[in-house]
């Protein structure tokens, strides 16, 4: 089982990503995260979609895909020279002045800026590859566990130049 | 010039060649029906349920090569189509299904009658789509043809809101749709067609499987040939018998659990497997590590994703089916592979499929259809009655068979022959069906009726769901559990034991049709057979059921049992 990641550039129209996600559900295919967005072309919609497969069944699925009507293309990304970020929110509640301290060291480390404060919290802003935001989230349960709160967005991804 | 939605939805059908439309009315469609009203050049069927209605159009299509056209109502009309749907796309039948759906402005507010019909039959269609705006309806019922029957044909939905129906816009209908998503027609790889014919040209004991995608793309004459100038033995899915006639010397049989003998061996000890538009659906592949062990297997197929998704396969092709095999025949040569060829035929003759029973049988009905029906239209149920009549039929150019072979779906034979009836006026048309499913869509005796249909209607009545009794029989210990049809509340909970005592038949066939206005009879006596069935061929307004009266527990043999290899078959009952 390996990670793999696709690009697929879809109609901009109404039902075209419930079409897309039923096909996963119903075919019993592993989905870990999909992003989409219109494109320059606001005709189209550029999805990206991260999951995890045996070659066999992720043969099937860029076929399955490529039947749709409404798919204009789609692009094997996992062994290709891409660039991709996730953007993740993560709000810590709760914290003591020493807590505040650790949190910005942390997000300087990290390059995870802390773009809100008060009293209470602070609300710290990471784009990254998925497993450094991952790491990021490790470490925050570590000191933090049940005071943290974490929206991730799901990655997008673009080829290298 | 503006028109109404509705007037253009009958524009629409005459550019689109349509001459006959399957619907039933409701409110949310009333406006297409009164635009259809008195148009002198499109039929309107009306069936009596909407499951009905989509199974005949289903026939209309297959039988006929055209678009079939279903037209019905919001929410009940539209979900009565699902079965339908599904049944026709798994068996790639071009249908274009119009729904009526309530107001734009009332979607999503559970109005009376509003169910999201695109939304429920997404996964079971080719492509699903509601007209949001008057100005987009034209290029979307262009687009609803255009994908219905190109490439690998399946069924397309298109929800109607009622406003769009009755909004004034452009008559204009365009000539051609492009869709930069969708392109149906790939054509075959040279070097891959090059690379297959090497490979059979180097066999020892090459074959040929041929699917269901053989005949939608009426490559039949083609694949003969090819069978011919090679001499390579033919193989057959159901979907894909009749493609070489049945009767051909280089004809093995149907591969598959209820496959012949000679066919599944033939698969079983090839070298080189030459399939042609099947998607090795597991009731032919027996258990798939066995499957053509040892062998190359070069696969044709319209649709990538058929392709080594259950079989892996060596040289992948996706084209249509006549395409290729047009290149192929170019190439084509006689091969050295008289031995083999002799070892197949000896198979084939020391194990026929034969029922050896006396009394009324399927296969001395089936049979006798065969000498009867010349050149005709058979459709079957689902099931055992499916089963034989894939079995005995002996099919061809002149005598074809339509079955849902994808989805199996019990209800399907007599709507569907209705359909075939009404596209082929002049030909004759049987079904082949079982007491249990005529029961799933007996309702549409009236429609062959009234429309003066005569359609010769054979049940075989055995009083069971008898292809379930019979795993149960086999693999279930004799636990008869929900599939006698004859159980009434005085029996016993649990019954395995059929005999004279069991209670009557419910309902009789015989009156059943009789009150419908068509011809019962019943037969009990193998004699009857042929007199009964030249009998109904001969009827040219009405319909005839014939109840066929045959033994309870009568087995589909050969059976590959559940998990076996496909030549671990048991060949007899009791075996």
């Amino acid at each position: 089982m390996k990670k793999r990641w696709l690009c697929l550039f879809v109609e901009n129209e109404v039902g075209v990503l419930a079409g897309i996600t039923g096909l996963f559900s119903g075919k019993f295919y592993n989905l870990e995260s999909l992003t989409v967005g219109v494109t320059e072309d606001k005709s189209i919609s550029r999805i990206t979609i991260g999951l995890t497969g045996d070659d066999r069944t992720f043969e099937q699925v860029k076929k399955q895909l490529n039947r749709c009507v409404e798919v204009i293309k789609v692009i094997d990304y996992t062994d290709t020279a891409v660039f991709r970020k996730e953007l993740m929110f993560v709000r810590i509640r709760g914290c003591s002045e020493k807590d505040r301290e650790e949190i910005f060291r942390i997000a300087q480390v990290f390059d995870a800026p802390v773009v809100d404060c008060n009293r209470n919290g602070l609300l710290m802003e990471s784009v990254k590859e998925e497993r450094d935001n991952d790491r990021l989230i490790a470490l925050l349960e570590k000191h933090y566990v049940n005071h943290i709160e974490v929206v991730r967005g799901g990655s997008v991804a673009v080829e290298a130049l | 010039m503006k028109i109404t939605g509705a007037d253009l939805f009958v524009k629409a059908l005459r550019k689109e060649q349509v001459d006959t439309v399957f619907a039933y009315p409701g409110g949310q469609a009333i406006d297409l029906f009164n635009a259809l009203y008195g148009v002198e050049d499109i039929r309107v069927i009306l069936p009596r349920h909407e499951q009905g209605l989509i199974h005949a159009a289903d026939g209309y299509a297959r039988s006929t090569g055209r678009v079939g056209v279903c037209l019905v109502t919001s929410g009940p009309g539209a979900t009565n189509l699902v079965t339908g749907i599904a049944t026709a796309n798994y068996d790639s039948v071009p249908l274009v299904c119009f729904t009526g759906q309530v107001l734009t402005g009332l979607i999503g507010n559970d109005a009376f009658q509003e169910v999201d019909i695109v939304g429920i039959t997404r996964s079971i269609c080719k492509y699903a789509v509601t007209v949001r705006k008057r100005e987009n309806l034209a290029a979307t019922i262009k687009k609803a043809f255009y994908i219905a029957r190109s490439g690998k044909p399946g069924v397309v939905v298109v929800d109607l809101p009622k406003d769009i129906q009755r909004e004034l816009g452009s008559d204009a209908y365009p000539d051609s749709v492009e869709i930069r998503g969708y392109n149906p027609c790939v054509p075959a790889h040279a070097g891959q067609l090059k690379k297959a014919m090497e490979l059979l040209k180097n066999a020892m004991r090459p074959v040929f499987l041929v699917g269901g995608g053989v005949n939608i793309s009426r490559a039949g004459t083609e694949m003969q040939k090819l069978a011919e100038i090679t001499g390579v033995p033919v193989v057959t899915t159901i979907m894909g018998k009749g493609a070489v006639p049945a009767s051909h010397k280089l004809y093995a049989g149907n591969i598959g659990i209820h496959g012949s003998y000679a066919a599944n061996m033939a698969i079983s000890r090839c070298d080189v497997l030459f399939s042609v538009g099947t998607r090795f659906n597991d009731r032919i592949t027996g258990k798939t590590g066995q499957f053509a062990k040892g062998a190359s297997i070069i696969h044709i197929d319209i649709d990538a994703a058929s392709i080594s998704r259950n079989i892996a396969v060596d040289v992948p092709i996706v084209a249509d089916a006549k395409t290729a095999i047009a290149a192929l025949l170019e190439m084509a040569e006689p091969l050295e592979i008289k031995e083999w060829r002799e070892q197949v035929a000896a198979w084939k003759k020391k194990y026929p499929i034969t029922m050896k029973k006396e009394g009324v049988t399927p296969e001395k009905i089936i049979r006798s259809i065969n000498r009867i029906f010349e050149r005709a239209f058979i459709t079957t149920d689902v099931g055992q009655n499916q089963l034989w009549a894939t079995q005995f039929l002996d099919l061809g150019e002149e005598r074809r068979m339509l079955t849902s072979g994808g989805l199996g779906t019990m209800g399907y034979g007599l709507p569907a022959a209705i359909g075939t009836k009404i596209g082929n006026p002049e030909t004759d048309v049987a079904v082949i069906t079982g007491d249990g499913g005529m029961q799933m869509n007996s309702q549409e005796l009236a429609t062959a009726v009234i429309y003066e249909l005569p359609v010769t209607v054979c049940i075989l009545n055995n009083g069971y769901l008898g292809n379930v009794r019979q795993w149960q029989e086999m693999f279930f210990d004799r636990r008869y559990s929900s599939t006698c049809m004859r159980w009434r509340k005085s029996c016993d909970t649990a019954c395995n034991k059929p005999g004279e005592d069991c209670p009557a038949y419910t309902p009789d066939f015989v009156k059943l049709a009789e009150s419908y206005g068509a011809k019962g009879v019943r037969v009990t006596d193998e004699k009857e057979i042929d007199r009964v069935l030249k009998e109904a061929k001969s009827r040219r307004k009405v319909p005839t059921v014939i109840e066929f009266i045959i033994d309870r527990e009568e087995n589909v043999m050969p059976i590959v049992p559940p998990g076996n290899a496909l030549e671990d078959m048991i060949l007899e009952a009791g075996e």
